[in-house]
C-alpha cells in the first residue's frame, strides 16, 4: 500500500515497476468496491500507460509523477473516456479532450486510474445526490464521506489512489477532506484552469486536490496551477515557489463568529481552543477579528451559484449530447422531457431557484443584491489580510453524519457554513487533518490566505503541523 | 414570499423543466423555503456598493484571431443521441 507520492517514488527508485504499482492499486480498488467510490476504473488504459511510463523510467526520461496514480472526480474530462457528473443526463458521454489541469499531471507521467463518484453536478454536501448511489465513508460504515467530491475523498483516504482531484465550489473538496482525514486544497480563484471541468458555478468553481500529506498537496498544486489559454479567467500571475521567504512567527486571525459558532461540536470547539493556545505559546500572534456575516454567507452562495448553474446547465438539452427522452414529440418537448427525466431532484431544485433569482422582477432583489453582498464580503476579507498572514477556522461544524440523516435541503446547505467563505471571496484555503473525534470519525481544520498566497498557506500548514 | 403554482409553472417553463402532481407540491414547498432562506440578503445595507461581477482581475485578454480546428465535425457529433453524417437530428418539429 502506498500513502503518498513519496512512497510511490521510493518504490520506483528501488526498482518496482510502474505496472506493478498500478496493478497493486487496481487490486486495492477491487477489494474496496463496497465503498462505491469509483464509477469506472480505466483498467485497459491504466495498464497500457503504465507500460509506457516504465519505458520512460528505463530510459531516464520519466516525469516527476512516474508511478503516481490519480483518480478524478466524475466532472473532470479525460479524452476518450466517459464522464457523467454522476448524472443520468450525461449517459454515454465521452470526453473530446482532457482538462488542462489533468493534462499537466499526465505530462508528468501520472496515470489516471478511474472516475470517482460525486454529488450530481457537484451539487450536494454528502455525495447522496449522485445518480449512481452514495459513497460509504471508509472510516465508519453507513456514514457519508461529505460532498460533493465524496468519491475523491474516500479514494484518497483509503489509499485507492496516490492522489485524487475534486472540484470545490462551496467546500466540495475541503468539507469531505475534513470528514475523511485527508488534505483538501482549494486554490485561489483563477489559479486552476477550469478548461475541461464540467461547470457548476463558473465564478466559484476551482479544481482542488485530495492528498495524504501537505507536501503532496503543494507538489500537485505547483505542477497543475497557472495560466491557460483555454480559460480566460486564469490568472497571468506566475505560480511562484518561494518556500523560504516567510516569517517563523505568523500573524493568525480567528473569526470570532466561527470559533464561537453555536453549531460547533463541543469537542471540536475544545480542541480548537487548545490549538489556539499552542499557537500563542509557540510565539505566533493570534488575534480575534469580527466578520458579522455568518448568517448571510450560505444564502449569498445559493443565490449566486444557483443562478450560474441554471445558466450553465441550459446546455443539457437532449439534442447535442447525453440523455434524450424517448417519448418526446417535437423539439420543445425534447428539451423539457429530456431535462425533467435526466436531472435529479437537487439539480432541478437549484436550476429552479437560479432561474427564479434571474427572472424578470426578481433579478435586482436577489441576483444583483447577491453580487453586492459578495463585494461587501470580499472587501472585508481583503482588509483582514492587510494585517494578517492567515485565517484559522474550523472546516466543518462536526464530523460525518449517517446516511439519510439530513433530509432538509437547508440543513444540508449549512454543512458548508465554514467553507463557502473562500469561494465567495476567491481566497485559497486548505483543510488539513486535525483530530479523530471520540465518535471515531476524523475532522479537519482550515487555513485561508490572501489571494495568490498559496505559498504562505503551505508555510502556515507546516507551522501548524509542528503543533498537532 | 408566497410561491404560487402559477409562478412554479412560469419558472419551470423558463428552465425547460416540468413538474406534475407530487413533484410540483414538493418543488413549491422547497422553493418557498429556499427563497425565504435567501431573503436574508435584503438585511445587508448595500447602498453605494457596486455588484461584484468578475472574480478574475484579468482584463481584455486579447489573442491573435487565428483559424484552427479545435473540434472536428465528427467529434462534435460523436456524443449526439441522434445524428446523421452531417447534422444533429431532432424529432419532427410539427409532429404533434
Amino acid at each position: 500500500m502506498y500513502r503518498t507520492i513519496g512512497d510511490v517514488q521510493k518504490a520506483v527508485l528501488s526498482g518496482e515497476t510502474v505496472l506493478s504499482i498500478a496493478q497493486a492499486y487496481l487490486q486495492r480498488i477491487e477489494d474496496h468496491k463496497h465503498l462505491n467510490a469509483f464509477l469506472e476504473v480505466f483498467t485497459e488504459s491504466v495498464l497500457e500507460n503504465a507500460k509506457k511510463v516504465d519505458e520512460k523510467v528505463k530510459n531516464g526520461t520519466a516525469g516527476k509523477l512516474a508511478g503516481v496514480v490519480i483518480g478524478i472526480k466524475d466532472n473532470i474530462c479525460y479524452k476518450d473516456h466517459r464522464v457523467s457528473a454522476s448524472s443520468k443526463i450525461l449517459e454515454g458521454f465521452t470526453s473530446l479532450y482532457t482538462a488542462t489541469v489533468l493534462q499537466r499531471l499526465i505530462d508528468q507521467d501520472a496515470i489516471v486510474i478511474g472516475r470517482l463518484n460525486c454529488d450530481e453536478f457537484a451539487m450536494g454536501s454528502s455525495n447522496e445526490t449522485s445518480a449512481f448511489g452514495s459513497v460509504e465513508n471508509n472510516w465508519k460504515a453507513n456514514h457519508v464521506p461529505g460532498g460533493s467530491s465524496g468519491g475523491s475523498a474516500v479514494a484518497a483516504s483509503a489509499n485507492l489512489c496516490t492522489i485524487t482531484l475534486g472540484s470545490d465550489t462551496g467546500g466540495s473538496v475541503r468539507q469531505p477532506a475534513s470528514w475523511t482525514g485527508t488534505y483538501g486544497l482549494k486554490p485561489t480563484y483563477g489559479r486552476m484552469s477550469r478548461n475541461g471541468l464540467i461547470a457548476y458555478a463558473s465564478s466559484f468553481d476551482q479544481i482542488g486536490s485530495f492528498t495524504n500529506s501537505a507536501a503532496d498537496a503543494q507538489l500537485i498544486y505547483e505542477l497543475s496551477a497557472g495560466e491557460d489559454e483555454m480559460d480566460a479567467t486564469t490568472s497571468s500571475k506566475e505560480v511562484s515557489n518561494d518556500k523560504n521567504a516567510f516569517p517563523e512567527k505568523l500573524k493568525i486571525g480567528l473569526i470570532s463568529e466561527c470559533v464561537h459558532h453555536e453549531g460547533l461540536d463541543p469537542e471540536v470547539r475544545k480542541n480548537l481552543s487548545e490549538l489556539i493556545q499552542k499557537l500563542i505559546d509557540a510565539g505566533h500572534e493570534v488575534t480575534e477579528v469580527s466578520f458579522p456575516f455568518m448568517d448571510y454567507m450560505v444564502p449569498t452562495y445559493y443565490v449566486l451559484t444557483t443562478a450560474e448553474a441554471s445558466s450553465n446547465l441550459s446546455r443539457f438539452d437532449g439534442v447535442h449530447y447525453g440523455y434524450r427522452s424517448q417519448d418526446a414529440k417535437g423539439v420543445e418537448q425534447t428539451y423539457v422531457k429530456s431535462r425533467t427525466e435526466g436531472f435529479g431532484t437537487e439539480v432541478k431544485r437549484r436550476i429552479m431557484t437560479g432561474t427564479f433569482v434571474l427572472s424578470h422582477g426578481y433579478y435586482d432583489a436577489y441576483y444583483t443584491q447577491g453580487q453586492k453582498v459578495r463585494r461587501v464580503l470580499k472587501n472585508r476579507t481583503d482588509d483582514f489580510f492587510k494585517n494578517l498572514d492567515l485565517l484559522l477556522l474550523p472546516t466543518t461544524p462536526g464530523t460525518a453524519f449517517e446516511k439519510n440523516a439530513v433530509k432538509d435541503p437547508i440543513q444540508m446547505y449549512l454543512q458548508d457554513i465554514f467553507t463557502v467563505h473562500a469561494n465567495l471571496t476567491g481566497n485559497p484555503a486548505i483543510s488539513i487533518p486535525f483530530k479523530v473525534h471520540s465518535n471515531g470519525l476524523p475532522y479537519g481544520i482550515q487555513l485561508m490566505a490572501d489571494c495568490f498566497q498559496e505559498d504562505l498557506l503551505f508555510h502556515g500548514v507546516k507551522k501548524l503541523e509542528e503543533l498537532l | 414570499m408566497k410561491i404560487t403554482e402559477e409562478l412554479i409553472d412560469h419558472i419551470a417553463h423558463l428552465a425547460r423543466l416540468e413538474f406534475k402532481g407530487e413533484d410540483k407540491v414538493s418543488i413549491q414547498k422547497d422553493m418557498e423555503r429556499m427563497i425565504e432562506f435567501v431573503d436574508k440578503l435584503s438585511e445587508i445595507d448595500t447602498e453605494n456598493v457596486e455588484p461584484l461581477i468578475f472574480m478574475s482581475e484579468e482584463v481584455n485578454r486579447l489573442r491573435e484571431d487565428e483559424p484552427k480546428v479545435t473540434v472536428t465535425h465528427e467529434e462534435a457529433l460523436r456524443n449526439a443521441p441522434k445524428k446523421d453524417s452531417d447534422y444533429f437530428r431532432i424529432p419532427k418539429v410539427l409532429d404533434k
